[in-house]
């Protein structure tokens, strides 16, 4: 029986919850403690699960998410899908694509590949530089600390899409897109949690424990290693999963614009501005993209809600921490 | 608080300065050749360069960027040919697209992006600020449960998802509303407001959960303080706590709030604009950057980077305003 129960046994759970607990097994408790959170978790394993799967599924429907089929859409009306919810079928399980008779189920999964690493990977990257950045500031000499502080009150200043739509537009195209979105959203959006990171880290530096391992002649790569990153997993990790479904927006919302993913490779948000052509002839084409993106998106939020309250039940975001500038306007 | 503002106005003309250079930097970079791009396809290579030299792109990049700099404390002469066209400080230059002064182009803007944010604005600060204090007030019942589902749905989904399905409901099913296209309030008021109205509400439904939130935890905040509980204590009545008291106390970060969203708006909510084809500034903008039209998107650059530092400054002083407890250094 580990310090934290003995406590909860004897003062009861009033103690208990005033007392942080910390322990991997303890944050998994609460996360598993509210539905909302475990539901949003099921809805994002499955989502995952069918977005690593998906060239296998396309492969099982018997569909290429590229391949055009002129046949299965009434060029007389303009290029609407023939047939009824927008040419749902044995062999098309979602319908096509208005104007190209691409099968969308097929380029909705494949989408979901692409949105959710793009998401993902830009998070990291994100998460990463952030920390750098923060421990940096936070740790080394003064000059350095204020040179990485301004540099951050910049990023924080940048019109956000007027820099990535123009950083998208630099690079050559024979750049992996994805990777290059991906890249571009974590460059813009690690202030955040080098902010963050850095008021932590002079926090924890005045800690006793911190103190002496510096005293006890601790250089600041091995503090930073080993006093100073275990504590800093939390915030960061809390930070990561509120950054997460915000990248899923920013992603859509540039590929909606026609800066993000380039065609043929799928994207929710390019789907969606395409759509806004056709939700006259064809809803389906409308409504599909957009629940999916919107489930995601919501599902992400929960479970990053869910981490946090989890993480520091205490600690509530008063600013919206995380929901980046103008991201879903 | 003199001294705070003339420091705030200092460090604000730095990193303007650095924006506009950085963007200077990065158009630098890009692929595309704007003189080229100016003349159009039927140029032959001898009138690109003389397009070139018109267009100041033989130059130095420092040399074209101080001749900004110039431009923009003390306005320019051009020459179009036959005769002198005078541009006055704050010049930015012309376009390179159609021989346009940028100045023009933006202010010609403005009026739609102004519309656009002030009324979405109205609508959102009435419906999160409402939405937030209800859900605080009825704390552990069903309407909060209910409020913050309905916020969290909101925090989930990018404005143009909603505004694809309102056209579709509004405009292609119910036909109650006009597919919006901008009429200016001088014109014709009543289909000003009309042709506007989903545009508004698109954008004020995404904007106002991030408001009912912050609203809600402010206010949650500073019921559970301690001159709250003395005034219980004294009887005051709920209402004269919640209206009097309370609201002053919770209300200075959803002020400072505003005050930053309404900064960033005058760059153009560029996601709301694009999908209702609303000409404003952000469709300039994401026109402008894939065009390469460099003197537009640093002008743009510039002015959005003034009024979100100008809104930061502001956010400041009525932070301290509305808070007494505030002191600016």
């Amino acid at each position: 029986m580990s310090a934290d129960t003995l406590v909860a046994d004897e003062a009861g759970p009033a103690v208990a919850a005033a007392v942080p607990a910390s322990g991997a097994r303890h944050v998994w408790r609460r996360l598993r403690a509210r539905r909302g959170t475990v539901a949003a978790a099921a809805v994002i394993a499955l989502l995952t699960l069918t977005a690593w799967a998906a060239p296998a599924l396309t492969a099982l429907e018997g569909q290429d998410p590229d391949a055009y089929h002129d046949t299965l859409v009434d060029s007389a009306a303009g290029g609407v899908p023939k047939g009824s919810f927008g040419g749902v079928s044995t062999d098309h399980w979602l319908g096509v694509e208005p104007g190209t008779g691409r099968d969308l189920f097929a380029r909705l999964i494949t989408g979901a590949r692409v949105s959710l690493s793009v998401a993902v990977g830009a998070t990291l990257v994100q998460v990463l530089i952030g920390v750098a950045v923060g421990l940096l500031a936070g740790l080394g000499p003064r000059r350095v600390d204020s040179l990485l502080s301004r540099a951050t009150d910049v990023m924080l200043a940048l019109p956000h899409l007027v820099f990535a739509i123009a950083l998208l537009a630099v690079v050559p195209s024979g750049f992996p897109r994805p990777v290059l979105l991906a890249l571009v959203i974590a460059l813009l959006g690690w202030a955040g949690t080098s902010k963050i990171v850095r008021a932590q880290t002079l926090t924890l530096k005045s800690l006793d424990h911190v103190a002496a391992a510096r005293l006890g002649g601790s250089g600041p790569w091995r503090v930073a290693r080993r006093e100073l990153l275990p504590s800093l997993a939390a915030p960061v990790i809390t930070y990561g999963a509120i950054l997460l479904p915000t990248n899923i927006v920013v992603e859509a919302g540039l590929s909606f614009l026609g800066v993000g993913v380039k065609p043929p490779t799928p994207s929710w948000g390019q789907m969606l501005s395409t759509a806004t052509m056709w939700f006259r002839a064809d809803p389906m084409y409308v409504l599909l993209p957009a629940a999916l993106l919107f489930v995601t998106v919501l599902a992400f939020t929960v479970l990053g809600d869910g981490v946090r309250t989890a993480l520091d039940p205490r600690a509530a975001s008063r600013l919206g921490v995380g929901t980046s500038k103008g991201a879903g306007r | 608080m003199t001294g705070h503002l003339l420091r705030r106005l200092a460090g604000m003309v730095l990193v303007l300065f650095a924006l506009s250079a950085l963007v200077y930097a990065l158009f630098y970079l890009m692929p595309g050749d704007p003189a080229r791009l100016a003349c159009g396809p039927r140029c032959n290579t001898i009138q690109v360069e003389s397009v070139r030299g018109q267009l100041g792109l033989n130059d130095p990049v420092p040399a074209q960027y101080w001749h900004f700099l110039q431009g923009i404390a003390a306005g320019h002469d051009y020459s179009t040919g036959t005769s002198v066209q005078h541009c006055g400080a704050p010049c930015f230059g012309l376009s390179y697209q159609n021989d346009q002064q940028v100045t023009d182009l933006i202010t010609q803007r403005l009026p739609v992006t102004g519309s656009l944010a002030l009324g979405a604005m109205v609508i959102w600060l009435l419906l999160g600020i409402g939405t937030g204090l209800l859900s605080a007030l009825r704390r552990g019942g069903l309407t909060e449960r209910v409020l913050t589902l309905l916020t969290l749905a909101g925090t989930a989904t990018p404005v143009f998802i909603v505004g694809l399905l309102l056209m579709m409901l509004f405009c292609a099913h119910l036909r109650w509303l006009p597919f919006p296209t901008y009429v200016p309030f001088t014109e014709d008021p009543e289909q000003w407001a009309w042709n506007l109205l989903l545009p508004w509400v698109a954008l004020a439904l995404v904007e106002s959960a991030k408001y009912a939130r912050l609203t809600r935890s402010s206010m949650l905040e500073t019921l559970a303080e301690d001159h709250i509980r003395t005034f219980r204590a004294h009887g005051v009545g709920e209402r004269g706590i919640v209206g009097r008291h309370a609201l002053r106390g919770a209300l200075p970060p959803v002020i400072a709030l505003s005050a930053l969203d309404f900064g960033t708006m005058f760059g153009g909510a560029v996601l709301t604009e694009s999908m209702f084809g609303l000409p404003g500034v952000g469709q300039l903008l994401v026109r402008s950057v894939k065009a390469v039209d460099l003197p537009v998107v640093v002008a743009l650059v510039l002015v959005t980077g003034f009024f979100v530092v100008v809104a930061n400054a502001l956010a400041d002083v009525l932070y301290a305003v509305a808070d007494r407890r505030v002191v600016l250094t």
